[in-house]
């Protein structure tokens, strides 16, 4: 497969960056798309030129490194994928294909495209967690009943990666997917009730302060979310703000 | 505390999806009177005359409603900026089309081109009203409301304007009904019954105001 393919390139937070046009060959359709970057860097390498910044970690689907938003979608054009899961097969010979960072205020370009996500973390850290000391006074599983639709969602939720594609495909740069996923998890379990109303209030607090936008419900985050996160968590979340609120 | 609901993102699209709510009941009153001047010239009088001359719908009821029409503008104006800032700089290419729908993504277009023709509404029938009543102060007449109705519609651009705004009431309904209820928090096994009434609602309520529109251009 022979290529054109315009990047996004950025020397650091601080520069102005800019598109760059680059023509590659001998792509096959089985190599993955960060392959293909790969190929190009080896080239650029070869070439003396300083190579493409991209992030990946374990190439399988799981970590939530990988970004880009590849030909106006995140992720690239596929339906529950990340970037490593997706194939040059998508594509056809002499594609032109436009590959951008994630773009949200929250999100500043680190390097090419590299963003920094760390907002998330953030939230993380304000309450997506439970204080229950599991270390030498662990429970039987069996001693505390679970319905199975709320084991289900609790565990739906929980597969969120906090890879930013919600955000990075949302019209108004909303996190509101990712924080629900991270509050749904711990709200459906009696585990989560302990801290339940500070959970939702500071994780709401600190995904405001990050400069999240609001969502809208349009739908887009869960159409391009790798591991099907339903925005039905976000009302979840609406539900246990309004309860720790009134 | 409750207070600093809205102070929050969540808090705002509260504001937003209440404000909605509210002017959705309005606008189903506003059609059922609307609609009997279709079948009866005298229910419509009647019925316009109550609602211009009643202490409680004259001076407790329409403040609320203009400051409810007011507040759902400017919110969803404000919320828009934020939205944009949110993002900083655009893609060069987005694919929105491709997992969310045109309806859901433009909001705020449709939104304001309903604004635009509530000015012109305003301009057809309430400051006329309010001249009538508290400025010329001219004498109580309870039947003249059917033919300052039909009177208006026998223009066939503002009969046009009027229609093609109606459709744009109904995309944008068609998203902000049922999204308000997520927004509240339903997220049971009744959302889908609340779809399928929006779906209703949305096609129906402004279909009807266009029909009421035709027909007093095409009968007068």
């Amino acid at each position: 497969m022979k290529l054109k393919l315009k990047i996004w390139r950025q020397e650091n937070v601080d520069t102005k960056g800019g598109f760059t046009n680059y023509e590659i060959d001998d792509i096959t359709p089985d190599m993955s798309f960060l392959e293909m970057l790969d190929v190009l860097n080896q080239r650029l390498i070869n070439e003396n030129i300083d190579p493409i910044s991209f992030d990946h970690d374990c190439r399988e689907g799981i970590c939530g490194s990988c970004s880009l938003f590849i030909n106006g979608r995140a992720h690239g054009p596929d339906k529950g994928i990340t970037t490593c899961q997706l194939h040059m097969r998508k594509f056809k010979d002499g594609d032109s294909i436009v590959v951008e960072p994630f773009r949200a205020k929250s999100f500043p370009i680190i390097k090419d495209l590299v963003v920094d996500r760390s907002a998330f973390d953030r939230i993380q850290h304000s309450g997506g967690y439970i204080s229950i000391n599991t270390s030498g006074n662990t429970q039987d599983a069996n001693t505390t009943p679970i319905r199975k639709e709320d084991a289900d969602n609790a565990f739906d939720a929980a597969t969120c990666i906090g890879c930013g594609a919600c955000v990075a495909t949302c019209k108004n740069a909303s996190a509101m997917l990712y924080v629900s996923a991270k509050v749904s998890q711990f709200s459906y379990l009696p585990q989560g009730q302990v801290e339940a109303k500070e959970r939702v209030l500071n994780m709401v607090k600190q995904m405001d302060e990050e400069g999240f936008g609001n969502c809208t419900n349009t739908g887009a985050c869960e159409v391009e979310c790798p591991k099907g996160i339903s925005i039905k968590n976000i009302a979840k979340m609406n539900r246990e703000f309004y309860k720790a609120k009134i | 505390m409750l207070i600093s609901i809205f102070k929050s993102s969540i808090g705002k699209k509260l504001l937003m999806a209440l404000s909605g709510i509210f002017l959705v009941v309005f606008l189903t009153q506003h059609f059922l009177i609307n609609i009997t001047s279709v079948f009866s010239e005298e229910i419509f009088n009647f019925l316009s005359h109550f609602m211009g001359n009643n202490p409680i719908v004259q001076f407790v009821l329409q403040p609320i409603l203009i400051f409810g029409v007011i507040f759902h503008f400017v919110m969803g104006f404000y919320l828009e900026i934020i939205n944009r800032k949110s993002r900083g700089r655009g893609y060069t290419r987005y694919a929105g089309g491709q997992n969310a729908s045109w309806i859901s993504r433009n909001m705020i277009f449709s939104g304001g081109v309903v604004l635009l023709f509530l000015f012109l509404h305003f301009y057809d029938f309430w400051v006329p009203e309010m001249n009538y009543k508290y400025v010329e102060v001219l004498p109580i007449d309870p039947d003249r409301y059917y033919e300052e109705l039909i009177h208006k519609f026998e223009s066939p651009v503002r009969t046009s304007i009027y229609s093609v705004s109606f459709i744009f009431l109904a995309l944008h309904l068609l998203h902000g009904f049922s999204s308000s209820f997520k927004t509240i928090g339903v997220n049971s096994k009744y959302y889908k019954l609340i779809k399928s009434f929006t779906f209703i609602f949305s096609i129906f309520i402004p279909l009807g105001f266009i029909f009421i529109a035709i027909f007093h251009n095409l009968m007068h």
